[in-house]
């Protein structure tokens, strides 16, 4: 669910930014991107360099393309900029690289090559510093939520206005990295999320959370990220 | 009951308690005596201690270091309406037991600030019910949680100005309102809810540090005018008047101005609360003691820490009552205080001022053996 909708967004993404291209354009004297109008009467896209553009057969002006449509939409545009810009440095997606066909005749300026001593050619390590940001983002994204939970009473089910901040402001005083460690008070090995769950219940009088519960994994991502480069000494006393 | 070998946590318990029954039933001498601050007593009774509570043998007073008076406290309370919470009510009735036990009596009972958790009417009623309790008469001090819903309005009808000040024994006592924020709240289209909500957020960086401002330190100026530099003097204060971790609000954003006032007076101590924990520190002419809470004990913050304080063992999770409790300032003949830290359901932990006077070289308090992670 979740991906077909991202990809759609994806998808129409140039499309809109073409759009903002054209309605700007108009009011202030730059240069406009005028789409021809096309003679079935469908909806024409341009690209944003001002120059490129495609129809989407079978859509009329108003109507909203399927995915499937604004997929091929996006791919005619890029194609056809692609070959009028051979030159270009242009990022390979992997996938694409992977289907694309062997350049014949005069081959284009190379991409800057890889750097002779790291290794390649594996998807997995295919990847950008811009995805790094997005893994970091959705990694922070998770880690706030388990801010939010610590700190309300009524997120995690505490039952007397006792939230998990009132003892461990930033998380402090919760030393994440000490478990697995033998918990005297309990009798036995416990883990952070035994802790997590032991706290729920008596201090804030709440009902433990279930172990794939997203709220006690969210407030144990929170309460490590505060102790990002603390030494690991689990079994600490 | 089972007969079986007893734990080392029941044994231990079991040796304390008939330690402090037996102490209690020889004297009915009280937690400030039991701290060593008029210590020698079970040395005096020829009580042989367990193993684990063996008081501190003090040296005899020196000169002008004999005790005057005492005074005890009870801080940060963090009342919710019984109704939703008990446990802080339970935990602010122990307190009033404790000084109420008190034998003999102290000369009055601080209360150091956030009596409410959210500063909502039925929460400071409950609170004024239950300090009515205690039998010496009992000084206010206001805190954040107790201000910020209505800027202290119903407090103030309660237990009268913030800022206030009076003289005892030759010493002169004066309570600061320390909390004050810039305006945080206006710009953000707060309720009044939201706001008194994000201040009682200890890690909550959208509220301001605290201050005692402009008007505060121009009356502090003005009450101080007509007081000896030679006569002692203690401040009663919520946030600690000194810069300890801003992150927290462990923090008085205009401290320097208020201890450059302070400054001219020879002997000066000041009592916060806030903090939750054992905490010692002295800046020039100025000692610094915090004051435990009843409700919660606070961490350490992760840097900051005064060089003099020496931390309190790390609180047991399992246990309620660890790392809060009460206490009781001894007010000595030269003018400077001895701090006792009531520790509850531990041994009590004494600062003396000979600790501060000397910059951390003389009677140490006991060290720390479990210190913060």
């Amino acid at each position: 669910m979740m991906s077909k909708r991202t990809l759609f967004v994806l998808a129409v993404l140039p499309l809109a930014l073409g759009g903002i291209v054209l309605a700007q354009s108009r009011g202030r004297g730059l240069p406009r991107h005028d789409a021809p109008p096309s003679p079935s009467g469908g909806v024409v896209v341009a690209l944003c360099d001002g120059k490129t553009t495609t129809e989407i057969p079978g859509v009329r002006e108003g109507d909203t393309p399927t995915p499937e449509q604004a997929r091929a939409a996006v791919t005619a545009l890029m194609d056809a900029w692609r070959r009028t810009n051979p030159a270009a440095r242009w990022d390979e997606a992997p996938a694409r690289l992977a289907d694309a066909a062997e350049p014949k005749g005069s081959a284009p300026p190379a991409a800057a090559p890889p750097a002779a001593d790291i290794q390649g050619g594996q998807t997995y390590g295919a990847f950008s510093a811009r995805d790094e940001r997005i893994w970091q983002a959705e990694t922070e994204k998770f880690v706030q939520e388990g801010r939010r939970v610590f700190h309300d009473a009524k997120a995690f089910g505490g039952t007397i206005g006792v939230s998990c901040d009132m003892c461990h402001p930033d998380g402090a005083n919760t030393h994440p990295e000490t478990y697995p460690k033998f918990q005297v008070q309990l009798g036995r090995v416990a883990l952070l999320r035994d802790m997590i769950n032991w706290c729920i219940q008596n201090p804030t009088r709440g009902k433990p959370l279930a172990d794939d519960d997203p709220r006690l994994k969210a407030m144990e991502a929170y309460i490590i990220a505060q102790r990002k480069g603390v030494a690991l000494e689990f079994g600490k006393h | 009951m089972s007969k079986g070998p007893k734990s080392i946590e029941t044994r231990h318990y079991e040796e304390r308690g008939a330690f402090f029954a037996g102490l209690r039933h020889v004297s009915r001498r009280s937690f400030v005596k039991l701290a060593g601050l008029s210590a020698g007593l079970a040395m005096a009774k020829g009580l042989v201690t367990p193993h684990g509570f063996q008081l501190v043998q003090v040296a005899s007073a020196a000169e002008g270091d004999r005790p005057s008076f005492t005074f005890a406290y009870v801080s940060d309370t963090h009342l919710y309406p019984a109704s939703l919470n008990d446990r802080f009510v339970r935990a602010a009735l122990k307190a009033v037991d404790d000084v109420n036990a008190l034998d003999p009596q102290p000369d009055f009972v601080l209360f150091g600030g956030d009596l409410a958790q959210l500063g909502r009417k039925e929460e400071l009623d409950l609170g004024r019910q239950i300090l009515k309790t205690i039998k010496a008469p009992v000084h206010m001090m206001v805190g954040e949680h107790d201000w910020f819903l209505d800027l202290g309005e119903y407090w103030r009808g309660l237990f009268g100005p913030a800022q206030h000040s009076f003289d005892h024994k030759g010493v002169h006592f004066v309570t600061l309102m320390s909390v004050q924020e810039k305006d945080f709240w206006t710009a953000r289209g707060m309720t009044p809810a939201e706001r008194m909500q994000t201040v009682a957020g200890l890690d909550n960086g959208v509220q301001s540090r605290f201050e005692v401002g402009e008007e505060g330190r121009a009356w502090l100026k003005r009450d101080l005018e007509k007081v000896d530099h030679q006569t002692p003097l203690v401040v009663f204060s919520h946030s600690p008047l000194y810069k300890y971790y801003r992150p927290w609000n462990f923090w008085t954003e205009d401290a320097e101005e208020v201890q450059a006032i302070l400054k001219p007076f020879q002997h000066v101590t000041v009592i916060h609360g806030h903090t939750h924990q054992l905490l010692t520190n002295r800046i020039d002419n100025i000692q610094f003691h915090g004051m435990l809470s009843t409700a919660w004990p606070w961490p350490y913050a992760p840097e900051g820490l005064p060089k003099l304080t020496i931390q309190m063992n790390r609180a047991d999770p399992f246990d309620q009552f660890d790392g809060c409790g009460d206490g009781a300032v001894e007010v000595l003949e030269s003018g400077l205080v001895n701090k006792l830290y009531n520790l509850w359901d531990r041994n009590p932990v004494a600062v003396r001022a000979s600790y501060l006077t000397s910059g951390g070289a003389k009677d140490a308090p006991p060290r720390t053996k479990l210190p913060s992670f």
